[in-house]
């Protein structure tokens, strides 16, 4: 099993910690795992976004132009990564923020209101684990278990009373993703 | 114990290189590899095993407090970026006159001039060919993998000390930034004080009355003399290339074409390799390790039964000279590459073994 | 009438009246006959012997006439790039702490090509010795402008006297250096009499006592001639000194135990 992922947004909304503890999740399982991020000056308050692969084998190349799944956070990302999906592939993405919704008929398009959902749980800092759970329903490619001691890895020890938080957000994200399929 | 750590190749070669009982890192921040002396400036291993860390004033400043320490017998270290590199040449120079081991790493970055921080190859000739002014060379090690910057770092400090010679690791801004799952050596400790007189007897710790003074100097004004230390300097070159080949060949036994290529591209290669595979192309990979010395002997005997080879390299296509010399101008070669800090991806360079050397 | 005594009587011990240190090679110095180069590097090494550092000592030599100053200091010494010296001192004090470190720089290696690294490794208050010897010219290259070169001053790039207008102005280098935190004592001397060379001797073991005690940089300049570089005789080129370069440079404490007292 190889799983190509790109995971793109804003500056800010956990893009690159969801790419580390979903690497860190694969390593839990012993699997091969890249994080490769892009470190532009883009960075610095704008998009950003990262390459993870999980593989039982050896990883070949760390970049990548086409993606298993893409998970897809901001408009600029949706434009440049929604034709960069492998036909059959896996578009997860927020609407919040998105004015021209995905079009393709050859992947299969899910959403999930992270946003909305992380305010109303006035937690808005586990966003991303609400999307990452999310993902995790659509291809249970990590077990939860190994989630968890990945965050336990990738957090430092100071924030471990977060880690219940983490849970219940990956938890509620499994809840309320829907399936968005382009009608043929 | 070993130890499994998800980490940024930038921050392993740090981590590897405290394990491996380095005494000392001096340094200046450059993106894409600030993250080493970030590192080292938050683990403290000034605390734990004694390495002493230090920001420079300069890149210049760095590699000379990487030759006073070096001079010391120290197993010491910088890293920087390619515009920093440059800078860091009259003192790489100088430790390579005057014989000297030390670890220099170089996440390169897209040139020329100030250039790009995205990552690039453009540094190899720099980095194979010398690089500042004289005939000496460094010994070159390229990994492909967050992994192999950790074990480069231990290699690095042994092929440095085995040869009083300064190893560069040749890394770029990919392999820099990346995280990947790397396996850490148990921690080493530093050479004692006795220790390090008994490994480089040559070492200015102070003299001794049971010894004369020692001396550690680039200079020599009388020519003849001079000609003999260059002579001395070859000689070791020469040693080095004999035993300190280093390669990796993937896909190679049943190949009919390959691809050359190390580093980064090398990764990029393999995806190459499996989307040709599907095609049928009979294709493979070999990745030279070491770049200096070049693994010249095991590529022409490969070649031999090959019908073609491209090199990918994120340069304008600086390693294949290497490949023409290892396997002959009439053989049928190509280079393919990105510059600028682009990295070209899977599917075109196997658009170009197809269109440059299938179809050429 | 006078009584004749054989060299081999003046050579027994009991009627020596100045023995070589131990510490300075038998090799011929380099150096033009008048230079204070010689007696600079005399009385430091007579400094370290006399405060048992031999086994203790590194130096680092700079480029410039002292490059080969590894030649005749019977220490362990390193040889740096031009203008590196503290550089490499900053390691090596780091690395051994317990080791007596000292560069010995010229103006040029010191004051121009290596001004980035004296003022940081000053300004750091790394805890080695600065021995800089200010003659005002290039002189292993010929007798080039230095940054000490005095207004008005000839040198081989400075044909008709160094016009600050178009060269710009001398560097105090030393006088700069004082008022940052991390020197510890500063202060300036020549060699060319024998009352100026016992108070140049001992601010060099002042220097190296504070270097024992961690007291960040000491730091001694020794204003010197340069015969050649001059076109002078020697005698005449310490007269000029007197009379041109100790106006400019002016002899004494600039800095003493951390304390600015000029």
């Amino acid at each position: 099993m190889t799983e190509e992922i790109i995971i793109a947004g804003f500056g800010g909304q956990g893009v690159l910690s969801m790419g580390k503890i979903l690497a860190y999740s694969g390593m839990m399982q012993e699997q091969a795992v890249s994080w490769m991020p892009s470190y532009g000056p883009e960075m610095r308050g704008g998009t950003a976004n990262v390459t993870v692969i999980l593989s039982d084998g050896r990883i070949s190349s760390p970049i990548l132009v086409e993606y298993d799944t893409a998970i897809i956070l901001n408009q600029q990302s949706m434009d440049k990564f929604e034709h960069a999906i492998k036909p059959g592939g896996l578009l997860l993405y927020d609407p919040n923020g998105i004015i021209k919704h995905p079009q393709r008929k050859d992947i299969n398009i899910y959403s999930i209101e992270a946003n909305e959902e992380a305010a109303k749980l006035g937690l808005s800092k586990i966003f991303n684990m609400i999307v990452l759970g999310g993902f995790l329903k659509i291809k249970p490619i990590v077990k939860l278990e190994n989630v968890i001691l990945g965050l336990k890895k990738s957090l430092p020890e100071r924030y471990h009373h977060m880690i219940p938080d983490n849970e219940k957000a990956i938890t509620r994200g499994m809840e309320i993703v829907v399936e968005k399929n382009v009608a043929n | 114990m070993k130890e499994l750590r998800l980490m940024k190749g930038n921050e392993a070669v740090a981590e590897a290189a405290i394990r491996a009982g380095a005494d000392g890192y001096f340094g200046y921040p450059i993106t894409p590899q600030s993250e080493v002396l970030e590192y080292l400036m938050t683990e403290k291993p000034y605390e734990k095993t004694g390495m002493v860390v230090l920001q420079a004033e300069s890149e210049i400043a760095a590699i000379n407090m990487v030759y006073g320490g070096a001079s010391c017998g120290k197993k010491v270290m910088t890293s920087s970026s390619s515009p920093g590199i440059s800078l860091k040449q009259e003192g790489l120079s100088y430790i390579a006159g005057a014989e000297l081991p030390c670890l220099v790493v170089n996440v390169v970055r897209g040139g020329p001039g100030l250039g790009t921080i995205q990552p690039s190859q453009s540094d190899y000739f720099q980095a194979t060919k010398g690089g500042g002014h004289g005939d000496y060379r460094l010994i070159v090690l390229a990994p492909a993998s967050v992994q192999e910057m950790a074990d480069f770092a231990k290699l690095g400090f042994e092929l440095a000390f085995k040869y009083r010679n300064p190893v560069m690791i040749l890394s770029d801004g990919a392999i820099g930034q990346m995280m990947e799952k790397v396996e850490l050596e148990e921690q080493k400790p530093r050479w004692t004080d006795e220790e390090i007189v008994e490994i480089s007897p040559w070492a200015t710790t102070g003299k001794t009355p049971d010894r004369e003074r020692n001396i550690i100097t680039s200079l020599d004004l009388d020519s003849h003399r001079h000609e003999k230390h260059n002579e001395k300097l070859q000689a070791k070159y020469k040693k080095i290339q004999e035993n300190e080949v280093r390669y990796e060949k993937i896909h190679c036994d049943d190949a009919e074409y390959i691809f050359v290529a190390y580093g980064t591209s090398a990764r990029i290669c393999q995806k190459s390799i499996e989307l040709g595979r599907k095609k049928g192309i009979k294709i493979g990979l070999f990745r030279p390790i070491t770049l200096f010395p070049y693994p010249s002997n095991a590529l022409r005997e490969l070649s031999q039964g090959l019908k073609g080879i491209l090199s990918v390299e994120m340069n304008a296509g600086q390693m294949i000279e290497d490949i023409k010399l290892s396997v002959g101008t009439t053989f049928n070669v190509e280079h393919f590459g990105r510059m600028g800090g682009v990295i070209p991806t899977p599917n075109e360079v196997l658009e170009a073994l197809e269109q440059k050397i299938i179809g050429g | 009438m006078e009584e004749k005594i054989s060299i081999e009587e003046i050579r027994k011990e009991e009627n020596l009246v100045f023995v070589k240190t131990k510490l300075l090679t038998d090799k011929s110095l380099s150096y033009c006959p008048g230079c204070g180069h010689g007696v600079a590097h005399r009385i430091t090494m007579e400094v370290i012997e006399e405060m048992d550092l031999w086994a203790d000592a590194i130096g680092v030599a700079p480029v410039g006439c002292s490059v080969l100053a590894y030649e005749f200091m019977n220490i362990d010494m390193q040889q740096a790039a031009h203008g590196r010296a503290p550089a490499l001192a900053t390691a090596i004090k780091r690395l051994m702490p317990n080791k007596l470190v000292f560069t010995y720089q010229g103006d040029g290696d010191l004051a121009a090509i290596g001004t980035a690294e004296t003022i940081h490794a000053c300004n750091r208050g790394e805890n080695f010795t600065i021995i800089f010897i200010n003659n005002g010219i290039y002189g292993m290259t010929g007798g080039q402008m230095a940054p000490t070169t005095i207004p008005g001053m000839k040198s081989s790039t400075s044909p008709y006297g160094r016009d600050v207008k178009i060269m710009g102005n001398p560097l105090k280098i030393t006088e700069l250096v004082a008022t940052l935190p991390g020197t510890y004592s500063v202060s300036r001397h020549s060699v060319h009499t024998p009352g100026n060379v016992r108070k140049a001797k001992k601010a060099i073991r002042k220097a190296f006592e504070n270097q024992k005690l961690e007291r960040g940089v000491s730091f001694v300049e020794i204003v010197s001639n340069c015969n050649s570089g001059w076109k002078m005789t020697p005698n005449d080129s310490n007269i000029w000194m007197e009379e041109n370069m100790f106006p400019y440079f002016p002899l004494g404490d600039i800095k003493v135990d951390g304390e600015l007292v000029k």
